[in-house]
C-alpha cells in the first residue's frame, strides 16, 4: 500500500486493485478490456459494498430487527423466558393489556408527557436560544453549561433529584430559609403534584439539547436577509417573527419528533426517581416502567413482549402520522433524496 | 467560539468558513443586561443540582440531616476518600471504560463502513439501505429491551460485558450513519477523481482520504457513543446480574439503595461517577455541538 501514488499508469493500478481486493472472494480471470473490465468493475463494486456494509447491516439486523421480530412471535405465547414457548394464546396478551386500566394510565401519561414536553420545552428553548445567538461574552462557557444536564446520565440526574424532592429534602428546606415554607409540598409522592415534578426534571435534563439544536438552526440563517430587513426599517421582534421563526421552522419540527418519540420511550428517570411501585401510585408511570414491571419483573416475558410489540407499534403510528404531516417538507431532503 | 455552520465537513474540520456564513451574524445586536440575567438565570438552573451533589457529598450526614440544603460546615472529604478508596468504585469505572471503549469503536469503524457505502456508491439498494437506518432512529432501545435480552439470553452472554457491548454498537449504527453520511459526501469529488487518475482504488480512497478527511465528523460521532455508552441503564439492568460486572449507574443506583441512610456517601459516589462524562464533554464540547448541526441540517 505504501507504493508511489501516480507513477503507474491508471489501467495498470486498476487491475492490481482487483487482484489484491477481489481476488479472494471473486476469482476474476485476465479479460479484455472493455466490456469485461466494465463488468469487472461492477463485480467488483458489488463486492466492496457488501465487504464495507456487511458488518454494520448483519449487526443492526440481527439485534435490532430481529429482537423485534421475535417479540412479535413470542407475544403470542404465555411464556416465562425459558425452554421454547409452547402456551400458544394468540391474541390474549394484546386484549389483556389493552383492557388492563393500569395500560390505559401509561399510556395517558406518555402521551401527556409528550405533549407537555412540546409545549414547555419549545418557546423557552426559542426564547433562550434567540437571546444566546447575541453577541456576548462567555457564550461558548455557556454553551457548555447549560449542555451539562444533558450529558450526564439519567441515574445520577434521578439520584440528584430524589434526594433533593423528598419531603425532607433540600428543597423544602430551602422554601423554608426563604419565607416560603407554605409551598413545601411532597413533591414525589403527591399524585396530584408527581407527573408535574416529573415534567419539572424533564424539561430541566432535556432543554439543553433543544436551545443547542436551535442555535445550531439560527446560526445557519444568512446574515442578509436580517440587513435587508433593516435597511427596510423593520424591529427586532418583527425580524424574529417574520424572518427567524420559519427560517427555524425545520429544526422545531425535528426536535419535536426527536422529543416526542424520547416522550414515547421514557424509562430511566421515572424508574430511579420514583421506582416501580411508587410511580403507579404517584401517578408517574410510563409503558417503558409497565413493560419492565408486567415482563421482567413478573417473569412474564410473553406478556412483556406484546407489550413491546404494542410500544413498538405506538411509536411507529406516532412517527408515520408525524412524518405524513409534520416533518413532510424536511424529509423530502432526507429520506428520499437523501440516498443519492 | 462556534463550530456550528450547515456544512459540517468543512466546518467542523478546518478553522476557516465558507464565505457568507458563521460567526459574523451573532454580533448583531450587544447583549444587553437582560440577556445576561437570562443567560445567568438558565445556567443556574442548570448547574444547581449539579453543585448540590458535588457540594453534598463534602459533608456529613448530620449536617445534611439537620439543614438540607446547607452548605458543608465543616467541608469533609471522607465521603470522596472512602468512594475512591473503595474496590467497587474502581471496578464499576473500569467495566464501564470497557464497555464505552469497545462500543465506541464498534460504532465508529462499523458506521464509517456503512456511511461510506451511502455516500460515495451508486446502488439499488442504496435508498433502502439509508432508509433502513434512517428508521433505526426511530426505535430505541427500550423498546426492544425484551426481546433484546431473550436474544442475549439465548447467545449465553448474560451477565458478560459483550452482551452490553454488542447490542450498543448496533444501537449506537442510526446515528452514526445520519451524521456521517453528509460528512463523507461533502468530500468533494475532485479528490476522488485526482486519486482515480493516480490509479487508486475506492478501497485505496477510503483508506488513504476518506478516513483522514471526515476525522471531525468520527470524532463527533465517537464521542456521542462514548455519552450514550457511558450513561446507558437500561441495557446493564437487564443483562449484568452480578455486582462484579456492574457498569457505572447501575452501581449508582445499587449504591443508593444500599447505603439509603448515608446521603453523603451516595453524593459522593454519584459525583465521581459523572466525572468521566463530563470531563470528556468539556474536552470536546465543540465537536458535540458541531455534529449535531450536521445531523440537523444534513
Amino acid at each position: 500500500m505504501s507504493d508511489t501514488l501516480g507513477t503507474d499508469t491508471a489501467p495498470g493500478r486498476q487491475s492490481q486493485g482487483t487482484s489484491r481486493v477481489g481476488g479472494t472472494a471473486t476469482a476474476v480471470p485476465p479479460a479484455p478490456p472493455r466490456a469485461a473490465g466494465r463488468r469487472r468493475g461492477r463485480a467488483r463494486m458489488r463486492f466492496e459494498i457488501a465487504l464495507l456494509s456487511g458488518p454494520a447491516i448483519f449487526m443492526f439486523v440481527a439485534f435490532v430487527i430481529f429482537p423485534v421480530a421475535l417479540a412479535a412471535y413470542y407475544g403470542f405465547f404465555r411464556w416465562q423466558g425459558y425452554g421454547p414457548a409452547t402456551d400458544w394464546v394468540g391474541l390474549n396478551n394484546y386484549r389483556l393489556i389493552f383492557t388492563d386500566p393500569a395500560f390505559q394510565q401509561v399510556l395517558w401519561h406518555n402521551f401527556l408527557i409528550a405533549g407537555l414536553s412540546l409545549v414547555i420545552q419549545g418557546p423557552l428553548a426559542i426564547i433562550i436560544a434567540l437571546l444566546l445567538n447575541q453577541k456576548i461574552r462567555g457564550r461558548s462557557i455557556i454553551r457548555v453549561l447549560i449542555f451539562v444536564p444533558y450529558v450526564i446520565s439519567e441515574v445520577i440526574v434521578g439520584t440528584g433529584w430524589s434526594l433533593m424532592l423528598q419531603a425532607g429534602g433540600a428543597l423544602n428546606d430551602l422554601l423554608a430559609h426563604i419565607g416560603l415554607g407554605s409551598l413545601q409540598q411532597d413533591w414525589l409522592a403527591d399524585p396530584k403534584l408527581a407527573i408535574w415534578t416529573l415534567m419539572a426534571i424533564i424539561s430541566w435534563k432535556y432543554i439543553g439539547f433543544a436551545v443547542i439544536l436551535m442555535l445550531a438552526g439560527l446560526q445557519s440563517i444568512p446574515e442578509e436577509i436580517y440587513e435587508a430587513a433593516q435597511i427596510d426599517g423593520a424591529s427586532y421582534w418583527q425580524m424574529q417573527r417574520r424572518i427567524t421563526l420559519p427560517l427555524l421552522a425545520p429544526t422545531i419540527r425535528i426536535w419535536g419528533f426527536l422529543s416526542i418519540i424520547g416522550s414515547l420511550q421514557l424509562f430511566d428517570l421515572v424508574y430511579i426517581v420514583w421506582g416501580q411501585y411508587v410511580a403507579g401510585t404517584a401517578g408517574t408511570s410510563t409503558m417503558a416502567i409497565y413493560m419492565v414491571a408486567q415482563g421482567r419483573d413478573a417473569g412474564n416475558y410473553g406478556y412483556g413482549s406484546a407489550v413491546a410489540v404494542v410500544m413498538f407499534l405506538i411509536s411507529l403510528i406516532v412517527a408515520l402520522i408525524y412524518q405524513r404531516f409534520v416533518l413532510r417538507r424536511d424529509l423530502r431532503g432526507a429520506v428520499t433524496e437523501g440516498a443519492v | 467560539m462556534t463550530a456550528t455552520t450547515a456544512e459540517p465537513w468543512s466546518s467542523a474540520g478546518k478553522r476557516g468558513r465558507p464565505p457568507g456564513r458563521g460567526d459574523s451574524r451573532a454580533g448583531r445586536r450587544k447583549g444587553n443586561p437582560f440577556t445576561y440575567f437570562v443567560a445567568l438565570l438558565f445556567i443556574a438552573v442548570s448547574i444547581a443540582p449539579v453543585l448540590y451533589i458535588v457540594i453534598g457529598g463534602f459533608r456529613t450526614n448530620a449536617q445534611i440531616t439537620a439543614s438540607p440544603a446547607g452548605l458543608p460546615h465543616p467541608w469533609v472529604v471522607a465521603n470522596y476518600t472512602g468512594v475512591l478508596t473503595s474496590v467497587t468504585f474502581w471496578g464499576e469505572l473500569a467495566n464501564s471504560a470497557v464497555v464505552a471503549v469497545a462500543s465506541t469503536l464498534g460504532i465508529v469503524v462499523l458506521g464509517v463502513m456503512v456511511s461510506f457505502v451511502l455516500a460515495r456508491y451508486d446502488f439499488k439498494l442504496k435508498g433502502a439501505m439509508y432508509s433502513l437506518f434512517a428508521a433505526g432512529l426511530m426505535f430505541p432501545l427500550v423498546i426492544a429491551i425484551t426481546p433484546l435480552y431473550i436474544v442475549i439470553k439465548d447467545l449465553g452472554l448474560v451477565d458478560s460485558l459483550g452482551g452490553v457491548i454488542i447490542p450498543q454498537i448496533a444501537f449506537g449504527l442510526p446515528t452514526t450513519v445520519i451524521i456521517l453520511v453528509p460528512f463523507l459526501r461533502a468530500i468533494p469529488k475532485e479528490i476522488e477523481e485526482a486519486a482515480a487518475i493516480d490509479g487508486t482504488s475506492r478501497l485505496g480512497f477510503f483508506f488513504r482520504m476518506v478516513i483522514p478527511l471526515s476525522l471531525p465528523g468520527v470524532v463527533t460521532v465517537g464521542i456521542l457513543a462514548f455519552i450514550a455508552s457511558w450513561n446507558n441503564y437500561v441495557l446493564p439492568l437487564y443483562i449484568l446480574n452480578s455486582q462484579a460486572n456492574y457498569t457505572l449507574p447501575l452501581g449508582v443506583q445499587m449504591f443508593s439503595s444500599e447505603y439509603s441512610q448515608d446521603t453523603a456517601k451516595v453524593l459522593a459516589f454519584t459525583s465521581l461517577a459523572m466525572l468521566p462524562a463530563l470531563v470528556f464533554f468539556s474536552i470536546f464540547q465543540k465537536r458535540i455541538v458541531g455534529g449535531l448541526t450536521g445531523a440537523v441540517k444534513g
